[in-house]
């Protein structure tokens, strides 16, 4: 456990939290990206320099826009309700409770991938992090992708596709008349 | 390898190895000086492109531009060079004003939210031989591309804590530019990566510095996906970093001044030296990826210092970027989108499969003249049908009252 | 193809950067104040009151007529006349103005007051860097400031100080013509009248009164006592503009 990692995971779950527990909505989306960003840095921390800053890229560069774009196009400007605790908190808690516990259990019990540094099979880099050798590279990330998990990849360009054919199915204006709803300002 | 050529890391080492400092001292003292010039000198070259920018368009526009500005509080005029000085105490004297029901907190960071990642961005661009602040061999391309989708949300912030429907308005269609425009610009430097074969910044470079005929550097512009890949990266580029005809979010005669309508004073100056920092790491990718980096273009120019030749070519594409700006006129929203999504998104992906065919036919042992017109063929063939798509929606205006 | 327009439109900017350098066309600044832009001739500022010749209080045009004050439409003119008269380039005797001032920050520069003036007194300047500190009276401007000779005049508006002074030389002219015409009559009146007292020495003493002109050729001389003085008065003042027209 050093420093580094303290930091880091505790910015992560303090932003976490205050996701959940502020009022005003926006600031819930901007505690949001600061713990991606926190996540992105546990990534770098363990050394898988990639997936970290595709994190950031992927999470920080377009989920994070997709949500404040949701609250500004809906309901941004409401004022937040109070919180209010009524019969169904303590159920509500107990549930957050035991899954959060299934869920840490499942991930301390999980000992089925080695340690990186056991897998000599893979093109190895020369030693990139501080942390110690990492084997796995872009390169063997690529070559997998397109190797063994070509199909899983095809399958989520396909959803990728339909699930854009049907944004820009809704945005088109519509055929006789005046532009349909949900329209952008800027397109069209 | 001349002693000009290398004489920042000479200088850093000798630094660094006086016997004075302490043990523990070490890394940070190598990471401060590794980080310190940098900053320095694109801190001046942002105050010196800002008085040559004006002066450049002015004279584009037929009138002088500053000239009067020389050193401070002495009648010394030094051709208006001054100016940037000038302009940074008014900046700083001018008094801060915050809407009074403005979200407080993220109006205060959302300078601060451009500025750092922009600043990130620095990092890993290679400068010259052997001088790169942070050297990533795996992901050095993939680490810019990630601090430059953080500067977007800087965007909105600024937009939202304003409390101003105008500076909203003006986020977002900032935010849908620079979303729309990040994908051509990502996907143009995907066919560099295709045949270098790696996404360090560095190994991308030191591949660009074998030669070809006649000593030729081999640069990736010289081929005609690199031509093609040059030109959308530059594209993108501008619409990235919000450069005439782009500058549609920041425009005063659009929305006052876009979403940074309710900063005065240090913060508008803050928001204004991101931008343009912004600038000069997308130009320095550019060079990086296709403009050969640091290496000459011929091998007997080796003679002078390698950082000489990036920021000559850095200049040179400002200096290119500053004639459009006085050129063209600004895109209108629609415009915008348009050539996003339907010009620069199908030609980036025409250049990738373009790009594989180069390296394929390379390897099957095409002469290299057919191996250049058919690549070139394939990529001016759907330029032309894709300009024309573009083109025939402007046609002759018809008047309806007038005769 | 798509693209062309661009690059004939970054060649056009590209010849207007290197041309700013090297062509005057191409670099329209005039950096004031080191630099000046000539006014043109038809420009106009402010009023100022002309003089002919050197002494700018004897050779005053304006006449105190106070028909540009009754005129200006925002009546910035003020004029007070003066008590004593002297002659003008014709001989006459006039009226000249004691006070004359113009208040600068009321005065529109709508040249009302040059358009009526029937003795091409006041004409407008070109001088515009008038600005002073003085917030209560520094654009005030009195007689001795608004007087400018004709020589300037000359030189900001030349074909109009060339029209006008070819009129006034004209104007002399006839008036020495004439006043020379009247002495003549005069002394040929004279002459007959001394010989008809001649004539009829005692039959007639009355004939011989008083040289009255009735029997002149009226040229619509109204003052008995004046025809002593005016051909000396024109013989003593014509020199004074006909010479000043003539060395130009």
């Amino acid at each position: 456990m050093s420093l580094a990692f303290v930091i880091i995971a505790g910015l992560t779950a303090a932003s976490a939290v205050a996701a959940m527990a502020l009022r005003n909505l926006v600031h819930c989306a901007l505690s949001l990206v600061v713990m991606f960003a926190g996540l992105a840095g546990l990534y770098l921390q363990l050394g898988a320099e990639f997936v970290g800053f595709v994190q950031v890229i992927v999470y920080i560069g377009a989920v994070a826009i997709l949500i404040v774009f949701a609250i500004l196009l809906t309901r941004g400007m409401e004022q937040p309700a109070p919180a209010r605790i009524t019969t169904a908190t303590p159920w509500a808690v107990s549930i957050a409770v035991a899954a959060f516990f299934v869920m840490a259990g499942a991930a301390v019990n999980s000992r089925k991938f080695e340690k990186p540094s056991a897998a000599p099979a893979l093109q190895a880099s020369p030693g990139t992090s501080k942390q110690g050798a990492s084997a796995i590279s872009v390169k063997s990330l690529g070559v997998r992708l397109m190797g063994d998990y070509v199909v899983p990849l095809q399958v989520l360009g396909l959803l990728l596709t339909a699930a854009m054919i049907g944004a820009v199915i809704i945005a088109m204006p519509e055929r006789k008349g005046e532009g349909g709803g949900g329209e952008e300002v800027d397109r069209g | 390898m001349t002693a000009l050529d290398q004489f920042p890391i000479t200088l850093k080492h000798w630094m660094l190895g006086l016997s004075f400092w302490p043990d523990w001292l070490q890394p940070i003292l190598s990471a401060l000086l590794s980080i310190g010039p940098i900053i320095l000198v694109f801190a001046l070259l942002f105050g010196l492109v800002t008085v040559i920018e004006r002066k450049a368009l002015g004279r584009i526009q037929n009138r002088r531009g500053p000239n009067r500005v020389g050193i401070p509080f002495t009648n010394v005029r030094l051709a208006g060079f001054g100016q940037f000085i000038a302009d940074g105490i008014k900046t700083l004297t001018k008094e801060d004003v915050v809407p009074r029901a403005a979200d407080k907190v993220v109006h205060f960071l959302a300078p601060i939210a451009l500025v750092v990642p922009v600043m990130l961005a620095f990092a890993v661009l290679p400068y010259g031989r052997n001088m790169v602040a942070l050297d990533l061999p795996e992901t050095g391309l993939v680490f810019f591309f990630a601090v430059g989708a953080a500067t977007e949300l800087s965007v909105f912030m600024a937009g939202w804590s304003s409390c101003n429907k105008y500076s909203l308005l003006g986020a977002m269609r900032a935010i849908a530019q620079m979303i729309s425009y990040e994908l051509p610009l990502i996907l143009s430097t995907l066919t560099v990566v295709m045949l270098a074969g790696s996404l360090s910044l560095v190994s991308i470079v030191q591949q660009q510095e074998s030669t070809l005929a006649l000593g030729i550097h081999a640069w990736n512009v010289l081929t005609p996906w690199g031509l093609a890949g040059f030109f959308l990266f530059m594209v993108a580029a501008a619409a990235e970093s919000n450069r005439t005809p782009f500058d549609l979010p920041e425009a005063e005669s659009e929305l006052v001044a876009g979403y940074f309508t309710e900063y005065s004073g240090f913060k508008f100056a803050l928001f204004f030296l991101g931008e343009y920092f912004g600038l000069f790491a997308i130009c320095g990718l550019g060079i990086t990826l296709f403009l050969g980096g640091w290496t000459a273009p011929f091998a007997f120019l080796n003679v002078v210092p390698s950082w000489i030749w990036f920021f000559g070519k850095l200049a040179f594409l400002i200096g290119f970027f500053i004639w459009m700006r006085g050129t063209i006129p600004r895109l209108r929203a629609d415009q915008l989108m348009n050539l996003a999504w339907k010009f620069l998104l199908p030609m980036t992906l025409v250049n990738m499969v373009v790009a594989a065919i180069w390296h394929f036919a390379g390897q099957a042992g095409w002469p290299g003249v057919i191996r250049w017109l058919f690549c070139a063929a394939m990529i001016l063939g759907p330029y032309w049908m894709l300009g024309r798509g573009l083109e025939t929606k402007v046609g002759k205006r018809v008047y309806r009252y007038a005769s | 193809m798509l693209g062309t327009g661009i690059i004939k439109g970054m060649v056009e900017t590209a010849r207007n950067f290197v041309g700013s350098y090297t062509d005057e066309a191409r670099l329209t600044t005039v950096e004031y104040p080191e630099e000046r832009i000539a006014p043109k001739e038809n420009a106009r500022q402010f009023p100022f009151l002309v003089y002919d010749g050197d002494d700018w209080h004897q050779g005053m045009r304006c006449v105190a007529c106070q028909i540009c004050e009754k005129e200006c439409p925002p009546q910035c003119i003020y004029i007070e006349k003066s008590k004593d008269k002297k002659p003008d380039f014709i001989g006459k005797p006039q009226l000249y103005p004691a006070i004359f001032d113009i208040d600068l920050s009321v005065c529109m520069s709508c040249q009302i007051c040059v358009e009526v003036c029937p003795f091409e007194a006041i004409k407008m300047d070109q001088e515009y860097e008038l600005s002073t500190t003085d917030r209560f009276g520094g654009l005030l401007v009195h007689k001795d400031t608004l007087a400018k000779s004709n020589d300037y005049y000359r030189k900001i508006h030349p074909t109009d100080a060339a029209e006008i002074d070819a009129r006034r030389i004209e104007d002399a002219r006839k008036a020495e013509e004439k006043a020379k015409a009247d002495a003549e009559a005069k002394a040929k009146a004279a002459v007959e009248a001394k010989a008809k007292a001649a004539a009829a020495p005692a039959g007639a003493p009355g004939a011989t009164a008083s040289p009255t002109p009735r029997t002149e050729p009226g040229k619509g001389e109204e003052r008995p006592g004046a025809p002593a003085k005016a051909p000396g008065g024109a013989s003593g003042a014509a020199p004074s503009s006909p010479p000043a027209g003539g060395t130009n």
